[in-house]
This record gives structure tokens, sequence and C-alpha cells, in this order.
């Protein structure tokens, strides 16, 4: 049987019966789970000639949005797998944040985008439009023949996972079948099925408050487009609120309400509409579109690769949603495990290549669950003293702007520098620090376009002022930066020229100001894992 | 050591005397309250994590 545990927004790959359901049938990677994460990592392989296939046990995007915001790395992983232009034409891009407490404001700040950057820091969308994007795009690179399947209504039951491939059992509306694999990839969500089979444990901290989401829909004009965060208003005594602009005039409003509640009262529709009329005054028309009772956790796999089973998204590793670095960090676990899948199965690199996704995806979501940990913390307190503390800030936030830095209502997803990593290279450390081995590449313009746009995907040797070496197993890119000011500040610094080893995923491996091939060479080799 | 625990404000007995009216009349929360924003106004002047540090511990074991 194939539940239907979830309402779809949007119905985008039917069952239909296949072939393989006859006769077992083995292929590269098999994906199990078909949401943001899932699909991304099929577009990234498919892309690279790696044949995948996602099993979902529903046939589409379910309803209600979940995240709403989506980082600038998200937008530039998006890019380099071709789907980033319907998601920032659809998004909306804010600026200016207010912040109140109690029945006033105290303070504001405009997030100015930074220039030289093609995508903006961060875009609000649904996160339905969000997958189906990738979806679509998905379509559109099997049209030129990537070799992704998409299998709606298949629920994966059972795996075994051997030495050299992996077996599922998968049920459908026509009955169970078998398919193998040579890998597979569990993107199957924060309750992950898979993770449950293989019998592994799923540990962290569990926040003790709930948050009453809701999704309504108001006429175009009746807020400006601006992110508002209250502490204590009039309409959630002792608690905060967050409102948020998305696409299509819906606005997302956060509720917090504390630990001791009675969900099933809490979500009635006259209930909602009490604390949601409270919020927006007594006039105001709107539709309820969406509404949900949440309570977060942080909590993270000890290990994200299993021999052939590798964990990707939410199945690895969950965070609370203040900062937006759910979908964010998912992303960039997509963005590390493809090049190197592909890489391992076209016989260029080595098993081991395949481990430094563990080593360096966990140190990302360590760092994500830091700050969402931090943040949640922040709007609920664990102590009195943490309490105390917390009102201190809001109170000298008013007066004193250094107080503002410590108001932490979640801090925007970044992706995260793999300090450490066993990929890493040589480094010449009087270059900017910000672009050091393991972080990614920075955007710029250049000649007209963007840096990002041609970076990515293989590796390359990034020669700034100066010849680059040839080597094997990497593109050449040669710029000059006496035009392009923001490249010069953001990837010479003070030096007059340098060279940078950029990973197909746009990570930095190694950088020099002078070098010869045979050290280019050897940063390749450990970037391939050696 | 980066932090300095060796006398250091010129009119000690003065400051102390300023810091202790501050919280004069005040109830307790309030007296906590008022330390906590000192506590964060002075943090922020020092500016310096090794030297924080230095002062949590030292704090800590006294
Ligand atoms: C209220 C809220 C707000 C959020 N806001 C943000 C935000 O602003 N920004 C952000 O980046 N993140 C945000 N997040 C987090 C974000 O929603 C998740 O990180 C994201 O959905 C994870 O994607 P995923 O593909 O890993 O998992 P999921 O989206 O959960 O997808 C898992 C898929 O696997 C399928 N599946 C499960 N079991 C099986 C099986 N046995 N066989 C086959 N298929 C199966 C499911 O049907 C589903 O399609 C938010 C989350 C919440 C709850």
């Amino acid at each position: 049987m194939v539940d239907v545990r979830y309402q779809t927004a949007f119905r985008l790959y039917p069952y239909e019966r296949v072939a393989a359901q006859d006769r077992v049938q083995r292929h590269q990677v098999v994906i199990v789970g078909g949401g943001p994460i899932g699909m991304a990592m099929a577009l990234d392989l498919g892309l690279k000639g790696i044949e995948a296939v996602v099993l979902d046990d529903h046939d589409g995007v379910g309803v209600g949005s979940r995240a709403i915001c989506f980082a600038k790395r998200t937008l530039e992983i998006a890019d380099r797998l071709g789907c980033a232009d319907p998601m920032v034409e659809k998004g909306v891009v804010w600026n200016l944040g207010k912040v109140y407490r109690e029945d006033r404001q105290i303070y504001d700040f405009n997030l100015q985008p930074e220039a030289g950057h093609k995508r903006p820091a961060f875009i609000n969308l649904q996160q339905p439009y969000f997958e189906k994007f990738v979806v679509e795009r998905i379509r559109e690179a099997r049209d030129d023949g990537a070799p992704i399947e998409i299998r709606g209504k298949n629920k994966v039951d059972n795996i075994a996972s051997h030495d050299d491939h992996v077996v599922l059992e998968v049920d459908t509306p026509d009955g169970p079948y078998k398919l193998e694999a040579d890998y597979v990839i569990a993107c199957d969500g924060v309750r992950s099925p898979i993770r449950e089979m293989l019998g592994l444990g799923f540990e962290g901290r569990v926040f003790q408050d709930n948050f009453l989401i809701a999704d309504v829909i108001m006429d175009a004009d009746e807020f400006p487009v601006e992110r508002r965060f209250w502490f204590d208003p009039p309409f959630n005594p002792g608690q905060s609120v967050l409102l948020h602009k998305q696409p299509d005039n819906v606005w997302r409003i956060d509720f917090q309400l504390g630990w001791d509640i009675d969900r099933e009262k809490e979500l009635k529709e006259e209930n909602v509409r009490a604390r949601v009329d409270g919020m927006l005054g007594p006039d105001v028309e709107y539709q309820l579109e969406w509404t949900s009772i949440y309570t977060f956790q942080c909590c993270s796999m000890d290990e994200y690769r299993h021999g052939r089973v590798f964990f990707a998204g939410d199945s690895a590793h969950q965070v609370s949603p203040f900062g937006a670095r759910g979908c964010n960090g998912g992303m960039q676990d997509v963005d590390n495990l493809g090049w190197k899948l592909a890489a391992v199965l076209n016989g260029e690199a080595g098993d081991r290549l395949l481990d430094t996704y563990h080593s360096e995806r966990k140190h990302g979501a360590d760092e994500n669950i830091l700050n969402s940990s931090r943040a949640t913390d922040f709007l609920t307190p664990k102590s009195e003293v943490s309490r105390m503390f917390r009102d201190a800030v809001l109170d000298l936030a008013e007066k004193a702007p250094f107080a503002r830095a410590h108001v932490n209502s979640g801090r925007l997803s970044v992706p995260c520098t793999y300090d450490g990593s066993a990929l890493n290279g040589a480094d010449d450390d009087t270059l900017p620090k910000s672009l050091r081995p393991g972080s990614p590449a920075v955007d710029a313009e250049v000649d007209g376009g963007w840096l990002i746009d041609r970076l990515g995907g293989r590796f390359q040797v990034l020669a700034i002022n100066c010849l680059a070496p040839t080597v094997e197993g990497a593109e050449v890119i040669e710029l000059d930066s006496h035009t392009a000011p923001d490249l010069a500040e953001r990837y010479l610094g003070e030096a007059a020229q340098a060279i940078y080893l950029l990973r197909p995923d746009q990570h930095v491996a190694a950088r020099w100001i002078y070098t010869k091939p045979a050290a280019i060479t050897a940063a390749l080799t450990t970037a391939m894992g050696g | 050591m980066a932090l300095i625990d060796t006398p250091n404000i010129p009119d000690p007995d003065g400051f102390y005397a300023d810091l202790i009216a501050a919280h004069e009349g005040l109830e307790q929360a309030a007296s906590h309250a008022l330390n906590a924003r000192l506590v964060l106004i002075l943090a922020n002047h020092i500016g310096d994590r090794t030297v924080l540090a230095e002062a949590l511990e030292l704090s800590k074991s006294a």
C-alpha cells in the first residue's frame, strides 16, 4: 500500500508502470525521496551524465510551504543546475527589516545588497514553487538526454546494502518490485524511513516551544515588502511573531506559542483567525491559505555515509527554521555529493573521495545547527538568566546600536568553508581570508558578465592577471582584474596576481600567487581524494 | 594574560559607590536586569574575545 500522507500542491509525476517492475534492473544511483533535495540531487547527477532514478511515495509536491527563504548560495547552485531564473523571477526580494517590542518599533535595518553579485542575498519563495522549478528543469534536461527518471507513488519499503550494490524493495499501486543500485542517496526527509530501516540514530535537541505557522493571502497594498519581527506584542503576549512576504500576495506569519498548548484548539480556524486579526487589525481582509504547528529540533546523524548509502538534506540533519538553513543546507549537500559521486562512478577518483562528503557536510551541518540553536535559544530562553540577558539586549537595542547585533531571530544561511578538509591544498594566506581553501567562490562582475556563471561543473584553474599554467584535468580561465574592481578586491586583496584551483562545486581547492604546473597537479590529486 | 586583573580604576572607592548607588531602591529583579545591561555594555566596550574569555574564567573561579 502506498499511503497518501499529505496533499499535493502540484501533481508533477503521476504514477506510471515501468518495465523495471517486471524484471530487476541495476541503476547507477537511486534517490529515495523527491523533495527539493532529492530532485536537485537527481538533476545535478543527470546533468553530469550519471543515471539517476528518483523514487517518491507521492506524485507531486506537498501542499504547504514550509521553506520560504532561499539564500544566495542556493540560487548560485540552482544557477549551475539551470533553474535559478524562474525562482528569482517569481521570488520576492526584501531589504528592510523592522523589529518591534510590545507596541512599538525599537529599530529597523536595511540589508542593502552588496554590489557585484548576480544573485540577491536571498529571496522569499514558497517551497512548492522551488520544487516545481527544479522538476521542470529535470524535464528539460531529460529532453536533452540527461538520464533522469522520476517514479511517483513508488514507496521504498526495504533496503539491503551489499559490498558492491544496494537492493531496494519498492511498493507501487501495482504491487511491489525490487531494484538495484550502485549507490543510494536517502533524501527521504526528517523522519527518513531509510534511516529507520538501517537502524541508524538521529540525535539532538528538541526545543520546548511550539510555533503556529500561518500563510495568509491579503490584498497587495496592506503591508509593505519588509520583514517584521515582534517581541512580546499585545497580540501575542510574552511570545514572538514574525511576518514575511511571499509571492502571490501571500504572507507568512509565525506565532510563537510556548510549550504547554492544546494543538487542536490552536489549529481551529476561529482561533487562528483571532490571532491574525489581533495582528492585522480588525478591518484587514485576508484568506487563510495554510496553517500548521511545529515543534523545532536540531538533530544530526553521526555519519552521512554508510557504505553505498548516503544521507542528504533533512534525513541527515535537521535545524530549526530560524536562519533558513534547512533546505539551503541540503542544497549544499547536493552540491558537494554530486561531483564526487560522478567522479567515482566515472572511474576518475577512488572511493575515499566519497568519505569526504560526510566530513565536509557534517562540518557544514554542525555550523548550521550551532547557528540555529543560538537563534532558538534567543527566542526561547532556556533559563531565567538567559531570559534576563535576552531582555537586557532588547532594552538596550532601542538606544545602543551595539545591542542590535545580539538580537537573534535567525542568522541567514551562508555557505560554510570546509576548513581543515582533507581535500584542501596549498594556501597563500596573504590572499583574502574569505577565499581560503575550502571556501565557496564569491561572485564578481567581470567583462560585463558574472564570474559565478563561468565557474563550476569541472575543476578549473582561475588565473588573475597572469597566464594559467596548463594542467591535465582542469579547464583554464584567465581574467584581468584591472577593469574588474570586485574581482581584485575579493580574489587578490593586496596581491598583484593570483591563481586559484576551483572544484566542480565552485569551492576553492588551493591557491597561490605564483605557482608551477606540478603544484597545481598535486593540489588536484589532493582535491580528488588523494 | 590579556585581562587586567590589577587595580586599574583611578578612584576605586568612588566607582564602587556609584555601582551600589545605581542599584539603590531597585527590586531584586530590576537590579539583576541592570547588571545584565551593564555586563553587555562593558563587554561590548572591551570587544576583545580573549579578554572576555579570561574575564568569564576569573568570575567563574572566584
Ligand atoms: C515551518 C518550516 C519553515 C521552513 N523554512 C525554511 C526556509 O525558509 N528555508 C530553508 O532553507 N528551509 C526551511 N525549512 C526546512 C525545509 O522545509 C526542509 O529542509 C526541506 O524540505 C528538506 O528537503 P528534503 O528534500 O531533504 O526533505 P523533504 O522535503 O521532507 O522530502 C522528503 C521526500 O521523501 C519522500 N519520502 C519519504 N519516505 C519515502 C519512502 N519510503 N519512499 C519514497 N519516498 C519517500 C517524501 O514524500 C518527500 O517527498 C522549513 C521547515 C519548516 C517546517
